[in-house]
């Protein structure tokens, strides 16, 4: 898979080109500041981004606006966006800019080395991984309709599923069967009023119903 | 005491026929001047005896209001404000306390000897003034005579019943003297905390960190699956000191603070809330970085009440720039009867907006609602242009 890197630390640019090369992505641009990533996005070729959130030239919330710009522009182009901090505002503006196919971690996930490159593959496909901060704060944020409904054990699931969990990663979490989470994220589902659809998608909008986009 | 920053102020002035009235109105006062005059000074003399304080407590009032009806006509003969700038008097202060404050109120003897000016030399032009039209005969004296007549009589009240541009600037020497005071204090306080939460925090880890690896550096020959926990210790150990990091550069500036300006950080803040919060803003600009750092953990400060003590529902923050000066008013629907001054947080954001010359009031009656005001007076800068090579 082709991806547009973004990144000002020189030493970060490096370490994350050599990461996800490692597996298995091929880096087709490393910008260092907006105007090459810009550049960047506009290439065709490229399939998936990793931005980070402040770049130069103002050093604010430039990684984020190229992100929302090239969603509008490509819908559905899948992006990855690092920051050193995370706001719950910032993640619903990321998802706001389209069904799915985003990431917003903290850089320090980066560590867990393998975890990162399945969540850039899984944003690839389409899917949504919210970094667990996000997902904390948004959790001891007011109930309201229709998260109302949840239990506080389908709160915790469709918490784990905006961290972008697979079923059976949410098993293994709450310790119970894969089919007790199945039947969890069964019930999310109808309680929040998803229409039938394929299960991928039906997922992205629990989680965006949990996000009020 | 009062900040002189408010522009000047001009007020319409009064006809000639007004001013007549005026000087009637003055002449009726007499008695009554009379009256605050002798019973003050008998009371002052008496102070040290009960009866004294008894005559004080309603004859300072007299007098004050008696001085205040000169003061207004006074502003409206000349055409320019006349403030009284007396010490405020806190609520609930009891009988003696006020009489101290009073005393210690230099307004306050100025009033005295503005009532025997007025009662004599003041008393004397008003009284020409108001007969002049009343003898008809001198209608043209008084034509001709009136308005300079109420101007010397206005500034004379003046000389004695507000401050004068030495004085107001010597207060307000005093005043910067004191926010800077405070201004030093908050940041040495701030470095301190800040010296503390590193300590603790990052630095306590990085030492952890230093060990585990050192630690696993020995263990990687003779054992190999030691050394492998270990830096997997580090790496989580990594991973706490940058949450201890982040928690500390959000106390210093949060970063969205930066990135979207006071309304963002406001906005974003209130989402992440357990109550609902309804941000309005009008500002056509953003205000200077420090201000709005102060502004912004002022009403950050506000929020975090309202949550811990309000047990309110709903709460509410507007933001607009009027007149040069930028107001941020946090209320809630909650219980009411919030007492500034009983936690140090609202006493740390007064210092805050002190050092910008701006002002913090609360209003909280038992039962709600609670609205706190953070006034600051400062121009707003242009909104940032995205430059011509960055992101649309």
């Amino acid at each position: 898979m082709r991806l547009v890197l973004a990144e000002d630390n020189a030493l970060l640019r490096a370490g994350l080109t050599q990461l996800l090369e490692g597996h298995g992505f091929t880096i087709l641009h490393a910008a260092s500041d907006a105007a090459a990533l810009e550049a960047a996005l506009a290439d065709p070729e490229a399939e998936a981004a990793v931005l980070d959130v402040r770049m130069p030239p103002t050093f604010t919330d430039e990684g984020l606006r190229a992100a929302i710009a090239v969603r509008q522009r490509r819908p559905g182009f899948p992006v990855m966006v690092l920051s050193q901090y995370v706001e719950s505002l910032y993640a619903r503006e990321l998802l706001a800019s389209g069904e799915g196919a985003v990431g917003y971690l903290l850089k320090d996930r980066v560590a867990d080395v393998a975890e990162f490159a399945a969540g850039v593959r899984q944003v690839a496909s389409g899917g949504t991984v919210l970094d667990p901060e996000v997902v904390s704060t948004v959790l001891a944020r007011r109930r309201e309709e229709p998260l109302e409904r949840l239990t506080a054990r389908e709160r915790e699931v469709l918490g784990l599923m905006a961290e972008g969990r697979s079923n059976a990663a949410i098993a293994e979490r709450l310790t119970v069967t894969d089919k007790a989470v199945a039947k969890h994220i069964n019930s999310i589902f109808t309680k929040l009023d998803l229409p039938v659809d394929d299960d991928d998608h039906r997922r992205v909008r629990a989680v965006l119903t949990w996000l009020r986009v | 005491m009062t900040a002189l920053t408010a522009p000047a102020l001009t007020i319409p002035t009064a006809g000639r026929l007004r001013l007549t009235a005026y000087a009637g109105q003055h002449v009726l006062l007499w008695v009554p001047t009379l009256v605050a005059f002798v019973v003050t000074v008998t009371g002052g003399a008496l102070a040290l005896v009960t009866i004294g304080l008894v005559l004080l407590v309603w004859s300072v009032p007299l007098l004050r209001w008696v001085a205040d009806r000169h003061r207004a006509t006074a502003a409206r003969t000349l055409g320019v404000p006349v403030p009284a700038d007396r010490l405020p008097v806190r609520e609930g202060t009891r009988l003696i306390g006020r009489v101290v404050v009073w005393a210690r109120d230099p307004m306050t003897w100025r009033e005295i000897a503005w009532a025997l000016v007025s009662l004599t030399l003041g008393f004397v032009l008003s009284l020409i003034a108001a007969l002049l039209l009343v003898l008809v005969v001198t209608g043209a004296l008084w034509w001709y005579g009136v308005e300079p007549i109420m101007r010397a009589r206005a500034r004379l009240d003046c000389l004695f019943l507000t401050y004068g541009r030495v004085e107001r600037l010597e207060q307000r020497v005093v005043d910067l003297a004191e926010s800077r005071a405070e201004v030093v204090d908050h940041s040495a306080a701030e470095l301190r905390r800040l010296e503390r939460d590193l300590h603790d925090g990052a630095q306590a880890r990085l030492v952890a960190l230093s060990m585990s690896l050192g630690m696993a550096e020995a263990a990687f020959d003779a054992d190999p699956e030691r050394a492998r926990r270990l830096v997997g210790e580090a790496r989580a150990t990594t991973t706490a000191a940058l949450g201890d990091l982040r928690n500390v550069v959000r106390g210093i500036h949060p970063p969205v603070l930066a990135d979207r300006g006071v309304v963002g950080a406001v906005e974003a803040l209130a989402a992440d809330l357990p109550f609902e919060v309804d941000v309005k803003a009008s500002l056509p600009g953003r205000p200077p970085a420090p201000l709005e750092s102060a502004l912004y953990f002022g009403i950050a400060e506000c929020l975090a009440n309202v949550g811990k003590h309000a047990e309110a529902a709903h709460a509410w923050v507007h933001l607009r720039h009027h007149e040069g000066v930028l107001s941020a008013v946090v209320g809630d629907d909650g219980r009411g009867g919030a007492d500034p001054g009983a936690g140090t947080g609202m006493l740390g954001v007064m210092r805050r907006l002190t050092a910008f010359d701006g002002t913090v009031s609360v209003s909280s009656p038992v039962g709600g609602p609670t609205l706190v005001t953070l006034e600051v007076p400062c121009a707003l800068s242009s909104p940032k242009t995205t430059p011509s090579s960055g992101p649309a």
